[in-house]
């Protein structure tokens, strides 16, 4: 007893100061992400099957010319499909943050709800049997799937013994996974024209995205961004684990219901603009952690920086190298991703459990 | 499994850990008749069933080489070799399954997660879609994909030992690498031949013949002894790393030994008969929730593989519309899943 009363003041005094390094590096992250964004943002107006300098972007930003070829490459193309990166990484980025936090499980990504594979069943639904082509057309479908494959996981990880735990959630999630790749396997095989249309949504891209995708989907960005900010003490406490997390005066069951509403709000909105790219998801937390140590409420805001960053860099490093065709991001982000990933990977002691 | 009830009813005063041990016993070997009984009926419906119908006595009587040369025929040369290579397809999934989850400690660690069937995926689509290769030079592509990625994990993932994760999020990031391949693949190719493509990464058996199943038949035979003498070395790292080194074992040599049998079995399997989907991934969890004892399960793994792609190999050919021709990998995830989900839904008290 003697021993655990000195021991406190000290150790309290130690996890203040750890506290205030972890806020130290987390905010000089954040600055140095910002500006690395701002750069991502300013090249994805630059440069791709037409090189268009900076003035001209601004002028074409602030003082467009009508008729003027650049200006309306800048501002009819170039700027949603910034735009959509911009949100769509954010929200990925975060979503996978989430997923890892709530699941407990370093390789969980946004995907393992089968929230990406409601969202693709959905879709081929829609191009399938209701013969909706268009982006803008699959947007609610991919929602409506994501948000019904998330209910059908969390309800059916929720029921029996022991209610919902991290390793039912991600097995049920796989199981739903494999459960809807079957039958878009059945209806991919069987309709050739559906299998035209969908391999192409399928890869994921940020290409020939009308803005009208983006602001459909903005409101519900917005909450999940916000709840997923004010998450991140719940998952400090999930990462504990469920009993010391009751200890500590959190309902663990309200605190996983919120996080996993906002991983449906954010993965549902990024599926339905971008296609199932859960790859940003998977590796953006990985490097966020190497920046600034376990603290998700670091890790969720750096994981919103970096996803878009990724994301971005994707989609220019795409059209760049198959000019004057280009490669779907979706395709690019794991190839530009993973050496970055194995690179954490390998020289990380903190994930090797 | 009453018998063991009403047992455990008559031996009130016996202790209570013999008792557990021998309740667990006996629902262990009740487990195992059931899924092996399961497992040949199947294998008999499977011989039975199709165009030219045969009663059950005629299967094993050309089995036991009577001679009626048309039931001979139907039995031997044509159902025999798809039965047989889905029941070594199955072996080589549930164990490959099993040994991953146990040795990287992680449920999610199966070969369709940790890229090895991507790996496999990618190699077989190239030469699909741009060799225009079929047959036995696609298996061989697939292969030699599936061992790349086994070797690239093994490059990237060992540093002074190999640990669970650093392996597992190495294998995802590479599926994701290869997972890209095959969609530009998919996205670059006709229509037609992308539809070939996806069959065969659904998973199918219609490709059997009587040389395929003996070339998997020779791989097994070498990797499931391989599998049996690993196994001890395995149930005693599940203990935990110091543990097992107090009892003599090099940890670091058990897991990769067993990781690379775990690579082989499924990238064999893989190259046979394509990435047969959720079949690795299901059956050890399946087994492991059937037994309740926390053990390895890998023989209960086996069959679980075994019943599933028999069984929906079956549903595949006769109980689903002919001209669909549906490939078994579509029905083994349309009823692993579910019944994982059921399984996970309704799972009672756990004994430990």
């Amino acid at each position: 007893m003697a021993l655990l009363l000195c021991a406190q003041p000290t150790s309290t005094a130690a996890a203040a100061g750890s506290e205030r390094a972890t806020s130290r590096r987390g905010l000089a992250a954040v600055v140095a992400l910002l500006g690395l964004l701002a750069l991502a943002l300013l090249a994805s107006l630059m440069w791709g099957a037409r090189e268009i300098a900076p003035g001209q972007v601004w002028a074409a930003l602030v003082d467009p010319v009508s008729g003027d070829a650049d200006h309306h490459v800048v501002r009819d193309l170039r700027v949603p499909r910034t735009l959509i990166g911009l949100v769509g990484g954010a929200a990925l980025g975060a979503a996978g943050a989430l997923m890892q936090g709530v699941t407990r499980n370093p390789i969980a990504d946004p995907g393992l709800l089968g929230i990406n594979s409601g969202a693709s069943l959905a879709v081929l639904v829609a191009i399938s049997a209701l013969g909706v082509t268009s982006v803008s057309g699959y947007v609610w479908f991919a929602f409506a799937g994501a948000a019904v494959a998330a209910v059908v996981v969390y309800g059916a990880a929720s029921l029996g013994w022991e209610g919902v735990t991290p390793v039912k959630l991600a097995l049920v999630g796989a199981a739903f996974t494999a459960t809807a790749t079957s039958v878009i396997t059945v209806v991919l095989l069987t309709d050739q024209r559906a299998l035209d249309d969908y391999r192409f949504w399928q890869v994921g891209s940020l290409a020939n995205r009308p803005i009208g995708v983006l602001t459909a989907v903005l409101p519900f960005v917005a909450l999940g961004l916000v709840l997923a900010l004010a998450a991140g003490r719940v998952l400090n406490a999930l990462a504990l684990g469920d009993d010391v997390a009751r200890g500590l005066g959190q309902d663990v069951v309200r605190g996983r219901l919120l996080v996993v509403a906002a991983v449906v709000l954010l993965c549902g909105s990024a599926v339905s603009m971008v296609g199932p790219i859960a790859f940003v998801g998977l590796a953006v937390p990985h490097l966020a952690r190497v920046l600034v140590g376990p603290d998700y409420r670091w890790i969720v805001v750096l994981s919103m920086l970096l996803g878009p960053v990724l994301l971005l860099t994707a989609d220019i490093a795409g059209r760049l190298v198959a000019r004057p065709g280009e490669l779907e991001a979706g395709l690019v982000v794991a190839v530009v991703g993973a050496p970055v990933l194995l690179a954490i990977v390998r020289r990380s002691r903190g994930i090797a459990a | 499994m009453s018998g063991a009830v009403a047992e455990a009813g008559y031996a009130v005063a016996a202790s209570g850990l013999r008792r557990a041990r021998r309740r667990r016993r006996a629902r262990r070997t009740a487990v195992l008749v059931v899924l092996a009984g399961l497992a040949t009926v199947l294998s008999v419906a499977a011989l039975m069933m199709g165009e030219f119908r045969l009663s059950a006595g005629q299967v094993l009587g050309a089995l036991a080489g009577s001679d009626d040369p048309s039931a001979h025929f139907v039995v031997v040369e044509l159902r025999l070799p798809r039965l047989l290579l889905g029941v070594l397809v199955g072996i080589a999934f549930g164990l490959a399954g099993a040994l991953f989850q146990s040795v990287l400690r992680n449920p999610l660690a199966s070969p369709d997660i940790i890229g090895i069937s991507q790996g496999a995926s990618a190699g077989a689509v190239a030469a699909l879609l741009v060799g225009g290769a079929t047959g036995a030079v696609v298996s061989a592509a697939a292969l030699a994909g599936g061992a790349a990625v086994g070797l690239l994990l093994y490059a990237v993932a060992w540093r002074g030992g190999m640990t669970g994760h650093r392996f597992v999020l190495s294998g995802i990031g590479v599926a994701y690498v290869a997972s890209a391949v095959v969609g530009y693949l998919l996205t670059r190719s006709d229509v037609k031949q992308a539809q070939v493509a996806l069959r065969w990464m659904t998973g199918s058996l219609a490709q059997a013949e009587w040389s395929l199943v003996r070339v998997l038949a020779v791989a097994l035979a070498v990797l499931v002894p391989a599998v049996a003498l690993l196994a001890r070395g395995l149930e005693l790292l599940l203990l935990g790393d110091d543990q097992a080194g107090s009892l003599g074992l090099r940890p670091e040599l058990v897991r990769a030994l067993v990781v690379a049998t775990g690579v082989a079995l499924a990238c064999t399997a893989t190259a046979a008969a394509g990435p047969v989907a959720f079949v690795a991934f299901v059956a050890a969890p399946v087994a492991r929730r059937l037994l309740g004892d926390g053990t390895l399960a890998l023989v209960e793994a086996a069959l679980v593989g075994v019943v599933l792609v028999v069984g929906a190999d079956l549903v595949a050919q006769h109980l689903l519309p002919a001209d669909l021709s549906v490939p078994v990998g579509v029905v083994t995830g349309a009823v692993g899943g579910p019944y994982l989900i059921w399984l996970m839904a309704t799972g009672g008290r756990r004994t430990t």
